[in-house]
């Protein structure tokens, strides 16, 4: 049996050694903080002309987390490369034969990359926070409020969660290109359209991604009505991607290299 | 060491790797020689359990390859030039594979150092020219400093520099007592590295011989000879007891008489000669007669033809393929018999 730390410490090796990891997961942090402030600003701008309704349901939490829809596609390019560039270069045969116990070196694969975006995640979630409070003035929501912490806490979970489904979605597919292909406009258009489409609401918000972002939400907005809580949201997303990862461990497993 | 027994890979209803069994032993270098496509890759790829064989078993001194523990520091490959990521550089590429097998960080130095690639061990590897990835491929199989090496086709895009590189390592590390298994689709190649020679044809085994063997059964040289009164000549020859035999485009082809004695005795009868000329077969020749025979067989279902039939004119015939003659026994007779 491979030793689990050996093979941990080569994957930490082959994520810092390439710039990909720099480029994906910087500009996750930039989009999502930078893209947050910015929409906490005009928010803070136009607050006093909304419809008393919204008034009511502004969530002054979630909208710091605004970036988060933009800035996850670079966390999903992230996890598509670190399991794709394996197939794309070659390397996966090196490495397989390095490590032949495939569930061994998936699993530390995995288990490096998520640790990191798990850090990166949280980091931003705290980031985009606090940058996005500061922009909303009177309106701003405390650390301390009910719910708050647990919102910025599931950012990080939800950032962590939306790279770790990728990566699996990667190891099944194996091309950067098909994984990314399918992923991008997934997340970035299908799931919206699906959501806010009346006939599709119903099946829109069992997508990973939609009730994942539960977890996020402090005020539950004005006439919404899904059958599950933040944390059931975040379980939603959660069986989806340990769904994904079966599907990839067993492929691997019976693939052929 | 390593024991193929029965090893056998099916692509749907392809057949690329059929039943090879061999045994590829330590100290000396065993070539594995096959036309492209013949299964030679195929093979390598299940003798380090990348590939699953369809049936069969491939044992590394005894142990099927994931119950090595760091397969590493047993078996090292080159599989293939630049398998690595072009971002990172030629250092963290082996510093990562040394990692996972607990070998220590020293060694990538060394190894680096050992293919001479010490001034461009932080560059990263996208800039490597395809003789550099191939050294670098070296580099990563001799890591783990193993007691056997596969080679996939270590010459490709090499210059002659570091083809004769590559060759003094394989001698080099055979010369330590080590099992050195290395693929190649160019005879002359092998001819020149290799100890022992397993060919295969369309993932059948052809042969598993000394190279001393093969280059005994291959290299015979003839005469061959032309002349505008053939019957005369042959009668001629018939009469001095020599044995000639009738080979395309009007030549004949003798075995065993020297040029000079032939010509004199062509001169002393007045006949006229279009054609004396002594004969080497290649290796080369008799590798792609080998091979080209099992396409042949497959094309046939299984008839065997002649492969007299396909001679050039003009083209020298080893030994081996005369119709009505014995076959010589060695490399592909095993094979043939089964077949038959």
């Amino acid at each position: 049996m491979a030793a689990v730390g050996q093979v941990i410490r080569s994957e930490w090796t082959k994520i810092r050694s390439v710039r990909s990891t720099v480029w994906t997961l910087g500009i996750a942090v930039l989009v999502t903080v930078g893209l947050g402030m910015l929409i906490c600003t005009l928010a803070n701008h136009d607050f006093n002309s909304m419809p008393p309704r919204d008034r009511l349901s502004f969530d002054a939490t979630n909208i710091s987390f605004a970036g988060m829809g933009l800035g996850q596609l670079a966390m999903i390019v992230f996890g598509v490369l670190v399991v794709s560039n394996e197939y794309s270069t070659g390397m996966i045969r090196a490495s397989l034969a390095a490590v032949p116990q495939r569930g061994t070196f998936l699993f530390c694969k995995l288990l490096v990359a998520t640790a990191l975006v798990f850090v990166v995640g949280l980091a931003t979630s705290f980031v985009t926070f606090f940058a996005g409070q500061a922009m909303l003035g009177d309106l701003r929501a405390h650390l301390g409020d009910p719910g708050v912490l647990r919102a910025v806490i599931g950012g990080g979970l939800y950032m962590t969660l939306i790279a770790l489904f990728s990566m699996a979605v990667a190891t099944m597919l194996r091309s950067p290109m098909l994984s990314l292909g399918i992923l991008m406009p997934f997340f970035f258009l299908i799931s919206n359209i699906l959501g806010n489409v009346s006939a599709t609401r119903k099946i829109g918000r069992f997508l990973p991604d939609q009730a994942g972002s539960k977890i996020m939400q402090v005020v539950p907005r004005a006439g919404e009505d899904v059958p599950y809580g933040p944390w059931g949201g975040l379980g939603i997303m959660i069986a989806w991607t340990v769904l994904a990862l079966a599907g990839g461990y067993v492929l691997l497993k019976r693939r052929d290299a | 060491m390593i024991e193929l027994e029965g090893l056998t890979k099916h692509y749907g209803d392809k057949v690329a790797v059929d039943h090879l069994t061999f045994t590829v032993r330590p100290g000396i270098i065993t070539g594995f020689l096959g036309p492209n496509g013949a299964g030679k890759s195929t093979t390598m790829r299940m003798m380090l359990d990348l590939d699953n064989p369809t049936s069969g078993t491939v044992r590394i001194d005894g142990k099927h390859y994931r119950q090595l523990e760091d397969p590493l520091t047993y078996i090292g490959a080159l599989l293939e030039a630049k398998a690595v990521h072009g971002g990172r550089s030629a250092a963290n590429h082996l510093l990562c594979l040394a990692q996972s097998n607990g070998i220590p960080r020293s060694r990538v130095g060394e190894v680096l150092e050992m293919v001479g690639l010490s001034s461009v061990a932080r560059k990263r590897a996208k800039g490597f020219s395809l003789g550099m990835g191939q050294r670098l491929g070296i580099a990563a199989a001799l890591l783990g400093d193993p007691q056997v090496l596969l080679f996939d086709e270590p010459v490709n895009g090499l210059d002659p520099e570091g083809i004769h590189w590559i060759r003094n390592l394989m001698k080099h590390l055979a010369a330590q007592g080590r099992t050195v298994f290395v693929s190649s689709h160019l005879m002359s190649e092998m001819a020149l590295t290799a100890d022992h020679l397993v060919v295969i044809g369309q993932g059948r085994l052809m042969a598993d011989t000394s190279m001393k063997d093969f280059i005994h059964q291959n290299s015979r040289s003839y005469v061959r000879m032309r002349s505008p009164e053939q019957q005369k000549l042959l009668d001629l020859l018939r009469a001095e007891g020599i044995h000639a035999v009738a080979a395309g485009g009007g030549a004949l082809e003798i075995d065993g008489v020297p040029a000079e004695r032939l010509g004199e005795l062509a001169a002393a009868h007045h006949l006229t000669l279009h054609e004396l000329s002594p004969q080497q077969a290649s290796l080369e020749e008799a590798f792609m007669r080998l091979t080209a025979a099992s396409v042949e067989y497959h094309a046939h279902n299984g008839e065997p033809v002649p492969v007299r039939t396909a001679a050039v004119p003009g083209t020298p015939q080893p030994a081996g393929a005369r119709p009505g003659e014995p076959q010589p026994t060695g490399w592909g007779t095993d094979w043939q018999k089964k077949r038959s």
